[in-house]
């Protein structure tokens, strides 16, 4: 499948807020079709705003954008419509009506191929709840596929959003903050849903996370952001705790965790932290 | 953690599937037979004989009516329009306030406690609304024929309907601004041995005096409009004027009463907003 | 304590407050003036003694079995026409609300408003009025002027529903490559159909009064009935009507409070 993934490059770009605010600052990068990375970094580092701009939400006031060799600015309204169809966007706040059922929520991620009678119609009776229920049960939510969202928790809903990107069978995927209002089990199995989409399907995937055990464990590439700039861009083994602590000081010396049990304390070296990734080589 | 590939998921059943077919399909069986009744026929709109009548009608319209007789008729009706309004709104009020005060559970000096006479007073309360009610069931167009059957055509059949229908309407909304305003003050004068009519002047009436005559001009530009429809059945002002020009198909007529009509609605809303504003 | 009694000592009367209340006493004395009705005759001894008579014979209402066949069907009828108006306003207001909202650009917006407003202050009488004479006298009229009046109001209450409803959801289903039907469907509508629902349900109450209203220009149902009965002097038939009039709007307006009051199922 990974000749359907794009490749994603960033080049240079910038973005200033209407208010002055500089959210991005010259912010270079790339990566090949099939690859994934996880961006960390402290509050207020642009990590939401790189994730808009890669997902063309936002279009950078400088600099260069190309996915799959093509810059979706530059596309008729029709292309970029079915560009953006491969593109699923797992918010950290999922933009859901409360009154929608968890089925039709989860089924809008294929709104972007169906016809619009068919959209119109699956309002009625859902197209295709089975799909719903896979993708549902992938999350341990699948019991309450046919509940209306306003009756799930905050965790809840953003499962639900995450499912609505593992139906839309996307080729870029990008999670802004996708588990962070979920308990430690959960979020370990929610990130690894979408590392699943990954290895298994060849999807393009690129995760913005607060906490950083869980992208140390599960991604094999870093990028640390500050300030609306990278700070380093490197493979996990090379990431030192040093880095991790400049990265996060403003946020006081203990560095966010989400995970449980992921540290392999049997194998520590001086400042380089081995860690155990199940599933992963 | 990826799905089975061997096994393919069977189709799952929706439980809202069944409810919604089956809503759909009531709403048909019922849909149609209300078509039928309400003799909908969008073709007749289109018949020519129809439509030539129409565009007669809609040509007389332009130039509007400009002679000097009928330009007096039109100013006398105007100020016999807003007239109407007036003194039926007034009529209303005094219809209104006793029976407010006597509905309202702010002034009930027998659920303190509660007191002896509940059951009593309970009863009375009830009697009170459900007069408010009745008061308000009828559509004030529907009183102003009868007035007119009862009293000959002219504004003093118009100024009664309104004196009933609004005061069942004035009454109802009196009734639950005084309810949720400032209750805890007046109930404080009742415990004190307070007369309810002083309890009302006294606690109530200064917090909810705003609100009170705010709804009552709200309503007043209300009355101006539903004046005018009144005057369709004989209850006078610019309405009966208006029926008048519309029987001999006299389009240049009628589209001057239209125009003023237009005009004195948004005058009307213009004063009430001004006057919601003072009081503000 | 000293400066709040100083400033109640210095506070001045409302002037405007007074002023204004003058002038509603004064509007209200100079209205009964002009219209110079001579109450005195009016509820004279003589006038009320008529006015007895007349309303003696409104009792007892004519019940008999043919005429209340008349009425239920005028009142299904008054139904019927308020519920198809209803429904044909609320599918035009919401079409209409669209362009109102904002959506289709600036010159969309005021257009769509000036109808709304022109098809909102012309009362539903004078609708009917002009309807009767571009389809013929008979409810179709009738239908047709409330659907027009109604689509005024409902519809500028939906554009201001639009307009409240947060645009996030709609705009992440966009930039996931949904077409702008389908995004609005699944995102913006579920947001604003109950209470869409509740305005047509509130809506359909005040137009149950309004079809039997109606009737007096000819647009068939209870209130043609009731023209015609009063206009001949038949009063006990005209008690019957009233009664199912009444009869009529109470269960209507139960049925409206009942369906808004449970909890609407959910969008989709």
């Amino acid at each position: 499948m990974s000749e359907l993934a794009h490749d994603v490059r960033l080049v240079s770009a910038s973005l200033v807020h209407p208010n002055g605010h500089r959210a991005l600052r010259a912010v270079s990068l790339a990566l090949g079709a099939g690859e994934r990375v996880a961006v960390i970094g402290p509050s207020g580092a642009g990590k939401t705003t790189l994730v808009r701009v890669l997902a063309t939400s936002l279009k950078p006031s400088g600099g260069g954008l190309a996915i799959g060799g093509v810059d979706p600015w530059q596309l008729g309204v029709a292309a970029l419509r079915r560009l953006r169809a491969t593109i699923g966007v797992v918010h950290q706040s999922p933009p859901i009506p409360p009154r929608l059922r968890v089925v039709t929520a989860v089924l809008a991620g294929r709104l972007g191929t169906w016809p619009a009678w068919r959209s119109l119609a699956s309002l009625f009776v859902p197209r295709d709840a089975a799909a719903a229920r896979t993708a549902l049960d992938r999350l341990d939510l699948g019991e309450r596929v046919f509940d209306r969202c306003d009756r799930l928790s905050g965790g809840q809903l953003q499962r639900v959003g995450i499912a609505r990107v593992l139906c839309q069978q996307a080729n870029v995927i990008l999670a802004d903050e996708p588990v962070s209002a979920l308990d430690p089990a959960l979020a370990d199995l929610s990130v690894g849903a979408l590392v699943a989409e990954n290895e298994t399907r060849g999807a393009t995937l690129v995760a913005s996370l607060h906490a950083v055990d869980l992208a140390l464990k599960w991604f094999p590439r870093i990028v640390g952001m500050k300030d609306g700039e990278i700070v380093f861009d490197r493979p996990t083994a090379a990431v030192t705790s040093a880095m991790l602590h400049e990265l996060y000081a403003t946020e006081g010396r203990v560095l966010p965790q989400q995970g449980v049990d992921v540290v392999d304390r049997s194998v520590r070296r001086a400042n380089v932290v081995v860690l155990k990734r199940p599933g992963c080589q | 953690m990826s799905a089975a590939a061997e096994t393919l998921p069977a189709p799952l059943r929706d439980p809202a599937a069944r409810g919604r077919l089956g809503a759909l399909v009531v709403a048909i069986v019922v849909l149609w037979p209300l078509l039928a009744l309400a003799e909908f026929k969008p073709w007749r709109l289109l018949d020519p004989g129809g439509l030539q009548v129409m565009a007669n009608f809609l040509a007389g319209f332009l130039p509007p009516s400009t002679a000097p007789d009928f330009l007096a008729l039109l100013a006398k009706a105007t100020v016999e329009t807003l007239a109407i309004a007036t003194a039926g709104i007034a009529l209303a009020f005094v219809v209104a306030v006793p029976l407010a005060v006597v509905a309202t559970r702010s002034l009930a000096v027998s659920r303190i406690g509660p007191g002896p006479g509940r059951a009593a007073g309970t009863a009375v309360r009830t009697a009170a609304r459900a007069v408010l009610t009745l008061l308000r069931a009828i559509p004030e167009v529907v009183w102003a024929l009868v007035f007119v059957r009862a009293l000959g055509l002219g504004p003093g059949a118009g100024v009664l309907a309104l004196a009933v229908t609004y005061g069942g309407m004035l009454g109802k909304v009196y009734t639950e601004i005084l309810e949720s305003g400032d209750t805890r003050s007046a109930r404080a004068l009742l415990e004190a041995g307070s007369p309810r009519v002083a309890a009302l002047f006294y606690a109530l009436v200064p917090s909810t005096a705003q609100e009170l005559a705010s709804y009552t001009v709200y309503r007043w530009e209300c009355a101006v409009r539903a004046s005018v429809v009144m005057g369709f059945v004989g209850a006078g002002g610019l309405g009966q004027l208006m029926d008048q020009s519309m029987k001999m198909l006299n389009g240049g007529e009628a589209s001057s009463i239209l125009l003023t009509f237009l005009a004195l609605v948004i005058i009307a809303d213009a004063l009430s907003a001004v006057i919601r504003r003072v009081l503000a | 304590m000293s400066s709040d009694m100083a400033t109640i000592a210095r506070e001045r009367p409302c002037w405007s407050c007074v002023a204004l209340a003058v002038g509603v006493v004064a509007a209200v004395a100079a209205s009964f003036a002009y219209l110079a009705v001579d109450w005195k005759q009016l509820f004279g001894a003589e006038s009320m003694r008529l006015m007895a008579k007349f309303v003696a014979e409104f009792f007892p209402p004519d019940l008999s079995p043919a005429f209340l066949a008349k009425a239920t069907w005028g009142a299904l009828q008054t139904f019927a026409v308020a519920a198809i108006g209803t429904l044909l306003a609320a599918v035009a207001g919401g079409v209409l609300a669209l362009p109102a909202s904002g959506r289709f650009g600036l010159a969309a917006q005021l257009a769509s408003r000036l109808v709304l407003n022109f098809l909102r202050s012309v009362p539903e009488l004078v609708w009917a009025a002009l309807m009767v004479i571009a389809a013929g006298l008979g409810p179709f009229a009738g239908t047709l002027a409330l659907a027009l009046h109604t689509t005024g109001v409902l519809g500028r209450l939906y554009a201001e529903s639009l307009e409240n409803a947060p645009r996030a959801p709609e705009q992440a289903l966009r930039d996931s490559g949904s077409g702008r039907v389908a995004a609005f469907a699944y995102a913006t509508l579920p947001l604003v159909v109950a209470q869409g629902i509740a305005y047509a349900l509130y809506r359909l109450e005040m137009n149950i009064r309004m079809a039997a209203v109606l009737g007096f220009v000819g647009a068939g149902g209870l209130g043609q009935l009731l023209y015609f009965h009063l206009s001949i002097f038949q009063q006990p038939q005209a008690a019957t009507l009233l009664i199912a009039m009444f009869v009529l709007v109470f269960a209507v307006d139960s049925l409206s409070a009942f369906v808004r009051g449970r909890m609407l199922p959910a969008h989709a």
